[in-house]
């Protein structure tokens, strides 16, 4: 008996000495596919976030030249001693491109002048008209100013355009080139930190646009977002959880709840614009429909959280209070609820950091207009900053394409943000 | 309060009353109010369309849209009185006079609400009435009304969407939309016609979106399976939580992010990379969209196989590595055998996610509707075409719109079903491990 | 269920974890003040032993499970471990074909051989080991798959079979020596776990065995059992040391008279008495082996 085992064991290590070698190496094979899978992700996540921040690492700065301006009331088409009304209507750009040309008078033809003044914003105008009226003494005398660059100028400024690719594949041009070397180092040139992308709404001139009307659209929608789903998010927890009879209706709306969290965001964007626009007939393009829509759209977060945040307070507490005469609702309200509300704000936050990001179902309502002014209230037409982001993405200027890149940026940070907060507030709540 | 008998001879506590009569003034006074808001233009707009002439009021439907925008415009001082007619103006006085009068009798009316209601409650206000079961019985249904915002919701997507289509069906067959092969939307516009032709086919559109899932799914599921199981078997406690939070800020980020980076980064290099191989690769491929979008959704694959691949019983993993398997064999032939339905419930979900998701490839997929399975080319999905069909004006009764709402119900169904089987095969995977 | 929930709310659980909570029971022996090294009662050391442990130390991160045992099991012998909850006497089990290594805070300190070979030596290496010193579980826990694939498990990822015919035996032979293939041999295509209790863990000494290993150990194979599938595991087991040098951890008492040989008792990681089970049984020496097997405590 005992023979008989002995050899079988050997047999069997024999067999299991002769695979070894081959099974570990499967082994570590299998080990390195996971780092390879983990790593990709890595990988992936950095590509993703080095691209958006070299592309838009540029935006935050801006290039101004500095121009001899010869404020010639004749040129500017007005008399000696012009009326306000006069200055304000006067043909500032006029002086500019007097000033340009004076300085490089190498541009020639039609197309060659055009070129040049294609240096300066015209933003410009407008400088200058504020400068006169402010102190209309300056009529008829020379200053030195600081304009801003168009951005095909900036873009070379900022050292986008590689000079050595032919001509005809670059938006700034050979002579545009020269001249802004000849200005760089006459030292008429200089980089500021871009204010106009923070402080103005969205413009044509990619060198005008910021994401100020983005981000006060953003701001109102989020604040109807936030007062609606919020309560109603909470409150629909506290009575699934504390108050809802086991039965077919409490099914169903626990099946639908689940069944929301999954449904494509774009869904219910048809169902804003189909109740929310055309039933209610509600103000297109406004915050308010937005914040509606995107609530609908975080109440299955929100409740699922809270609920979770609400299961998990201690049912000591719900007896002691019970047990010393509190009604249900008092025993939710007062002491439940309180203890549960770090993990509901957890949630909530967390609701609406995905809101902040969501961009289809605005565009169903109309959200994608294209918005100067900063909106006044929830029912003015507006943008908010991913819509912002998917338009700018969308225009073929290449100056946009680091403004996308910024205004996405500036969109990360207040995600990134949001779930720091998020984050603080459930390892607070855990440490308890 | 009446207080004969002291505090102790009321049924609750005094403040309970007081909330009692401001619940009775308040929910009345807002329901109505509410319901005012809701109505209010659109019987305005009725009863200010009636006014109009006969010749204005048989105008098609959206020019009379117009035209009854520039009067509310006018009413409001947007617009100049020179660019309207002599009728516009009268139904624009008529319009401010009726606006402001229903705003004074909607005043009139919520205070009038609020008092009777505030009366009602005082009326029954007496030492013995139950104020405190009162005031929570209403509150218990205020609560209740709250988590049935969410059947609501779901009712409202499925009407409303329903209601659009059943409009689109009536003038599209809808065989021509299911099994037509060719989707052009724009050619009923330019014929000015109900497409008869069959341009409103749904099986190019289908066979997109599902080209451009699978990209994703092909990406996303080995890498994200991948990541879970060298994460939860193999890493240490350390390097998993650096690299899980870090994995997952991939979720965090916005759709319209990975939509840019796809169209303006990802599409051109797979252009460029196909080009050198000698490859004909569309600017707008379906690669380059599902590649990104197989990046957004691998954390989401980690996560759901992390929770699937834990929920497999120590004991089984015990039992193989007792007998001197190796983690890999224990894995591969013990753990993921027995976590195929979890897995198979957790790829449904992502496949129903690619589906729906709409900026990656609106931003990244193209808009003509191609029949092919070739990744290289450009493909367009259902979600781009919504979008496209209903991004700017619209009008409601035109096919090329309401066919966004037959491509909204569809999607909806499509994904609900996903989700219904999915989670039922993943809550069945649950309960046998229970 | 939801989604969501499954998604935000990680479940980070992972195996160490849920592996370190069923040992958490063992956390709580530090407690104890006395925790200096005890000479064991009674004979550890036989002359022809299978495997053997000396000093060997369990620490799962600060705390100490086991504190300097040295026993050996005899050659076909049934040696059974007994003692309270939380005594280490799984833990010790399970330091014997090197289980707790896949819990990465447990140390194990002392020397085990196996056949005069350490088993802790790093050139020796797990798949070999758990191959030749096999293990069955407190609970049944059969593979989600057939009856024939549960017992082929091993032979197959060893490569012990070249053929379907081979493998058609050793599935065949393990059954029956498990005291199985009787009652399932028309039903080899059905999953295990639709078997019985009793039948299931059969399946899993069938499965055990099914790679000829030389030692087995059993860690409270029968605790999840009902009376009558406990008798007949336990008549197996008499029928196994024929072949097999068996280690088995026991809560019952009389489980183990009925068994074992030898019998080892546990307190609190320290190794009290061993001795032949006979005399354990009728005339223990240790106090508290005594208080144990009279019930006084356990």
């Amino acid at each position: 008996m005992n023979s008989m085992n002995e050899s079988s064991r050997s047999s069997t290590t024999i067999a299991i000495q002769a695979s070894l070698k081959k099974r570990y190496a499967r082994e570590r094979r299998f080990q390195w596919y996971g780092r390879i899978a983990v790593l990709t992700g890595f990988v992936f996540l950095f590509i993703l976030l080095a691209d958006i921040v070299v592309k838009g690492t540029p935006a935050f700065t801006q290039h101004f030249i500095k121009l001899d301006i010869d404020f010639n009331a004749q040129e500017m088409g007005v008399g000696q001693t012009p009326s306000t009304g006069e200055l304000a209507a006067a043909d500032y750009s006029a002086v500019v491109k007097s000033s340009l040309r004076e300085m490089f008078p190498d541009a020639k033809g039609r197309s060659e002048k055009k070129a040049l003044y294609r240096l300066i914003s015209i933003r410009a105008e407008y400088t200058l008209r504020d400068m006169v009226l402010e102190n209309p003494a300056l009529i008829g005398t020379r200053a030195e100013v600081w304009l801003l660059a168009h951005s095909e100028a900036g873009s070379y400024l900022k050292g986008q355009v590689d000079p050595a690719t032919p001509e005809s594949d670059r938006r700034v041009k050979d002579m545009q080139i020269a001249w802004l070397d000849t200005l760089a180092q006459a030292g008429r040139t200089e980089s500021r930190f871009n204010t106009t992308f923070f402080l103005s709404g969205d413009s044509r001139e990619p060198e005008l646009a910021g994401i100020k009307a983005a981000l006060y659209g953003s701001f109102y929608t989020l604040l109807v977002t936030f007062c609606l789903a919020f309560p109603i998010g909470v409150m629909a927890a506290i009575y699934l959880e504390e108050f809802a009879p086991r039965n077919r209706l409490t099914d169903l709306i626990e099946i639908n709840i689940n069944n929301l969290a999954a449904v494509p965001s774009i869904v219910f964007g048809l169902l804003g614009l189909a109740v929310f626009i055309n039933f209610f007939e509600l103000p297109r393009s406004a915050p308010l429909v937005g914040g509606i829509v995107l609530s609908l759209m975080t109440l299955p977060t929100i409740i699922i959280t809270s609920r979770a945040a609400i299961q998990a307070v201690s049912p000591s507490i719900h007896e002691a209070a019970l047990g010393v005469g509190a009604s249900k609702l008092q025993t939710v309200f007062h002491h439940v609820l309180p203890v549960a509300m770090p993990g509901v704000l957890t949630g909530s936050i967390i609701g609406m950091a995905q809101a902040l990001g969501e961009t289809a179902p605005l565009l169903m309502i109309g959200m994608v207009a294209f918005i100067m002014d900063v909106p006044a209230g929830v029912t003015d037409p507006s943008t908010v900053l991913p819509v912002q982001i998917y338009l700018w993405a969308d225009s073929p200027e290449r100056g946009f394409t680091e403004k996308t890149s910024a205004a996405i940026m500036v969109l990360m940070a207040f995600l990134i943000l949001m779930n720091g907060l998020a984050v603080y507030l459930r390892k607070r709540f855990e440490l308890k | 309060m009446r207080q004969e008998g002291g505090l102790a001879s009321l049924h609750s506590l005094p403040n309970h009353y007081g909330y009692m009569a401001a619940v009775w003034a308040a929910l009345p006074a807002i329901l109505v109010l509410l319901l005012w808001m809701a109505f209010e233009s659109s019987i305005l707009h009725r009863l200010v369309i009636a006014q109009l002439p006969q010749n204005v009021q048989e105008m098609p439907a959206d020019e009379l849209g117009l035209y009854y925008n520039q009067i509310r415009g006018f009413a409001s001082g947007a617009i100049d009185s020179a660019q309207l007619d002599r009728s516009q103006i009268e139904a624009a006085e008529y319009y401010s006079r009726v606006a402001a009068s229903f705003s004074q009798l909607k005043a009139v009316i919520v205070v009038l609400v609020a008092v009777i209601g505030t009366l009602l409650a005082l009326r029954r206000v007496t030492p013995l009435f139950r104020a405190r079961n009162h005031v929570e019985k209403i509150f218990e249904w205020l609560l209740f009304g709250c988590s049935f915002i969410a059947v609501l919701t779901t009712l409202g997507i499925v009407l409303s969407v329903m209601f659009e289509a059943i409009r689109f069906f009536q003038i599209i067959p809808l065989q021509d939309f299911l099994f037509g092969l060719q989707w052009s939307p724009q050619m009923a516009i330019r014929a000015n016609q109900v497409a008869a032709s069959g341009s409103f086919g749904f099986v190019p559109l289908l066979l997109g979106t599902l080209l451009i899932s699978l990209v994703a799914l092909l990406i996303a599921v080995p890498i994200g399976l991948m990541s879970a199981i060298y994460l939860s078997e193999y890493a240490s406690r350390n390097f998993r939580a650096i690299t899980k939070p870090v994995l997952e800020i991939l979720a965090g980020v916005p759709t319209v992010v990975y939509g840019f980076f796809a169209a303006l980064t990802v599409a051109p290099f797979i252009r460029d990379l196909g080009e050198s191989l000698g490859l004909n690769v569309a600017s707008e491929s379906a690669l380059a969209a599902g590649l990104v979008m197989g990046i957004m959704i691998i954390p989401f694959v980690m996560s759901l196989s992390d929770d699937i691949i834990n929920a497999v019983p120590v004991s089984l993993r015990e039992a193989s590595l007792g007998m001197g398997a190796t983690m890999n064999e224990t894995i591969r032939k013990v753990v993921l055998p027995a976590a195929l339905p979890g897995i198979v419930g957790g790829v449904l979900l992502a496949a129903s996610r690619a589906i729906g998701e709409t900026m990656i490839v609106v931003m990244a997929a193209g808009l003509s509707a191609k029949l092919t399975i070739n990744p290289l080319e450009a493909v367009t999905t259902i979600t781009v075409q919504i979008v496209t069909l209903l991004v700017g004006d619209q009008e409601f009764d035109n096919p090329k719109t309401l066919a966004a709402f037959a491509l909204g119900l569809v999607l909806f169904f499509v994904t609900l079903l996903l989700n219904f089987i999915a989670l039922h095969v993943v809550r069945k995977y649950r309960e046998q491990y229970e | 269920m939801s989604v969501i929930a499954t998604v935000t709310e990680k479940n980070t659980a992972s195996l160490e974890g849920k592996a370190q909570m069923d040992k958490s029971s063992a956390f709580d022996m530090q407690s104890h003040a006395d925790m200096k090294a005890y000479e064991t009662i009674g004979k550890p050391f036989v002359k022809n032993s299978k495997m053997s442990a000396r000093n060997v130390n369990v620490f799962y991160g600060e705390k100490q499970a086991i504190l300097d045992v040295s026993l050996d099991i005899g050659r076909n012998e049934v040696l059974a471990m007994i003692g309270p909850s939380g005594c280490g006497k799984s833990t010790f089990l399970r330091t014997l074909n090197r289980m707790n290594d896949i819990i990465p805070i447990c140390e194990v300190r002392g020397e085990i051989t196996l056949d005069g070979e350490d088993i802790y030596e790093s050139d020796q290496d797990t798949v070999m080991l758990r191959a030749r010193v096999g293990m069955v579980f407190q609970k049944p826990n059969p593979f989600p798959k057939s009856i024939y694939e549960n017992v082929a498990y091993g032979p197959r990822i060893h490569g012990l079979a070249h053929s379907t015919a081979e493998m058609d035996e050793i599935v065949e032979s393990s059954l029956r020596r498990a005291g199985l293939f009787e009652e399932v041999k028309d039903q080899l295509d059905k999953p295990g776990t639709g078997l019985s209790g009793g039948q299931q863990q059969r399946l899993c000494i069938a499965r055990a065995i099914a790679v000829s290993p030389e030692v087995i150990l059993m860690d409270e194979p029968c605790s999840a059992l009902d009376p009558i599938a406990t008798a007949r595991i336990e008549e197996l087991i008499d029928e196994l040391k024929e072949n097999y040098t068996i280690a088995i951890v026991t809560h019952s008492m009389q489980q183990a008279a009925r068994v074992s040989q030898r019998t080892a008792y546990f307190h609190l990681g320290k190794l009290i008495e061993v001795g032949d089970t006979k005399e354990i049984f009728t005339m223990p020496r240790h106090q508290l082996t005594e208080n144990y097997i009279t019930g006084r405590f356990g």
